[in-house]
């Protein structure tokens, strides 16, 4: 019996704090952000750092794709939405647009790969399957290409799709994971592997290879010689309430950019 | 005044027992409204036999991800099965007392490890294994079905460990007295006697490999071919959810609730067999 009236008021005193701490959470100026996860570890990363200077408004961001950021953008649920696509679709036309940053995308190989250099058209064929050998293309590795491909759905895999495959369709043999992350760790780990991550994941674990003879770096994307990039967009309605006026203006200020750019997105504005 | 108190309370839990109920039946309610309109202009057919998965090309074909589910589910049964029966057959009839006490515990952990870290498991260890002693990439049917077995080890083993324990000791001391040996007593009136709580068990297990998601996505590959090895890469039903549920718009999301309507289905009728099964069980 003890022990029961012990555990009622735990239980009601946590039920109260869990209310309480819902309530004072309310009384400040939101902008809510979703979309594309490709920038959204960077979205976090200024939502934090615009929060320290403007203590009166809380930046709320959220992943959820591109293709939701678009929906809940339009619809209104969000103040900004936010996707990575090479170009939008139709339900985008009402909204405003601002490119935020780019970001460009690299093809990897395993470190234990020879090949440094593909062709456009020796990677559109690899990868919508007429190649399946690596002898095919000239790589002095046995075995059969394996092609890792992202989910449908990303905007990361929207951009490749039209830069590479363009009216190919993507290999039926190919494997799918569902971050630029675990690309990485796959293709890290199988010798025959071939894939594609933002260039700002890359680290030494794999090999990006250069495509018609241009590495894939930012300074290539910068120049436009590196072709496989696309641009991250912000989308609002018209109109917005001057806090998400504010965030975007803050988003494309040197600060702002220069965290993009520190962190291996490529900044729109010269800093 | 006490009998009033009484009403009250009693009511208070019924409501509490009702709401649980009603929680099922609006998740059923909600994946059928969503699924079924598009399974109706889809066409079921269409939907379940489909071999291509294209949604941008609005095609929607479920049956690589139906023979996938399938092969993993069976994989891991084929793997967590014997082993699993073989763990309780030592527990109940070989093991000492402080080794069952120390086991079964231990085996029962197993289920409280989140799949994720049974996934990556299998993806940082069992794969690159399986690539370098099979070959193909690794990321297959194989190592999901080893993934998957282990984790349904303490369904099968537990309920199991049940079963045999609840076999009159009289059956065993028969079958002794008439001369038979330690294994001929397990094979030939141990386990027939308890095999319908070992299938109730097995079921079990089944409806949780067919349902797990998280460590299926990190081991199969998640490729959208109807495989023809165990060493293939294959994408189950689940998967496909789970994948494609963060970007789906419009007909894309639909036909994916239409997915789910498929697996509640297959899981629907795992578990009647299961109540038919240990129905026959009280009968007996």
């Amino acid at each position: 019996m003890k022990f029961g009236k012990t555990a009622s008021i735990f239980f009601i005193f946590i039920t109260l704090l869990y209310f309480l701490t819902g309530i004072g959470a309310k009384s400040q100026k939101i902008v809510r952000l979703a979309g594309s996860t490709a920038f959204l570890p960077f979205a976090e990363k200024l939502a934090e750092h615009y929060m320290k200077t403007h203590k009166d408004i809380t930046v709320d961001v959220q992943g959820g794709g591109s293709a939701v950021g678009i929906m809940v953008a339009s619809e209104g649920i969000v103040d900004i939405g936010m996707a990575d696509m090479l170009s939008l679709p139709k339900e985008t036309d009402s909204l405003e647009k601002v490119v935020v940053a780019r970001d460009g995308i690299a093809i990897i190989v395993n470190t234990g790969n020879p090949l440094k250099n593909l062709t456009l058209k020796d990677l559109t064929q690899v990868f919508s399957g007429k190649v399946k050998e690596w002898k095919e293309i000239g790589v002095n590795l046995s075995g059969q290409i394996r092609v890792i491909s992202r989910e449908e759905g990303s905007g990361t895999r929207k951009s490749f799709d039209q830069l590479i495959l363009q009216s190919a369709r993507l290999t039926t043999d190919a494997m799918f994971q569902d971050s630029n992350g675990t690309i990485r760790e796959a293709v890290k780990s199988d010798p025959n592997s071939i894939g594609y991550i933002s260039i700002g994941f890359l680290d030494s674990s794999v090999k990006a290879i250069s495509v018609d003879g241009i590495v894939a770096n930012n300074e290539n994307v910068i120049l436009e010689t590196y072709k496989i990039s696309r641009p991250i967009y912000f989308l609002f309605k018209q109109n917005p309430t001057p806090e998400t006026k504010n965030f975007i203006q803050f988003i494309l200020g040197k600060e702002a950019q220069k965290i993009i750019a520190g962190d291996g997105l490529i900044p729109v504005v010269k800093i | 005044m006490k009998y009033f108190k009484e009403i009250i309370i009693e009511k208070c839990i019924k409501l509490l027992a009702m709401s649980t109920i009603s929680i099922l039946i609006l998740i059923i309610f909600f994946i059928f409204r969503q699924g079924v309109p598009f399974l109706v202009k889809y066409g079921l057919p269409n939907f379940i036999l489909g071999q291509k998965w294209l949604p941008q090309e609005n095609i929607f074909g479920i049956l690589p991800m139906i023979i996938g589910s399938l092969w993993v589910t069976i994989g891991a049964l084929i793997i967590g099965v014997p082993i699993g029966v073989a763990c309780a057959i030592y527990l109940v009839e070989f093991s000492g007392k402080h080794t069952k006490l120390f086991f079964k515990p231990a085996i029962e952990l197993l289920a409280g490890i989140p799949s994720v870290v049974y996934g990556f498991i299998g993806i940082m260890v069992l794969a690159p294994f399986i690539r370098s002693t099979f070959g193909g990439s690794g990321l297959s049917i194989l190592t999901a079905s080893i993934v998957l077995g282990i984790m349904i080890l303490p369904t099968i083993v537990s309920i199991s460990i049940d079963a045999l324990s609840a076999v009159p000791l009289s059956y065993k001391e028969g079958s002794i007295a008439m001369g038979a040996t330690s294994w001929q007593t397990i094979v030939m009136v141990l386990l027939p006697a308890a095999r319908s709580g070992i299938l109730a068990g097995v079921i079990l297990g089944m409806g949780r490999a067919i349902g797990e998601t998280m460590a299926v996505i990190m081991v199969t590959g998640n490729s959208l071919k109807i495989p023809s090895s165990t060493l293939d890469s294959t994408r189950t039903m689940t998967s496909n959810i789970a994948l494609e549920m963060g970007y789906a718009l419009g007909d894309h999301r639909a036909a994916l609730f239409a997915t789910a309507v498929i697996l509640f289905i297959f899981i629907l009728l795992l578990n009647i067999i299961t109540m038919t099964v240990i129905k026959s069980k009280k009968t007996r």
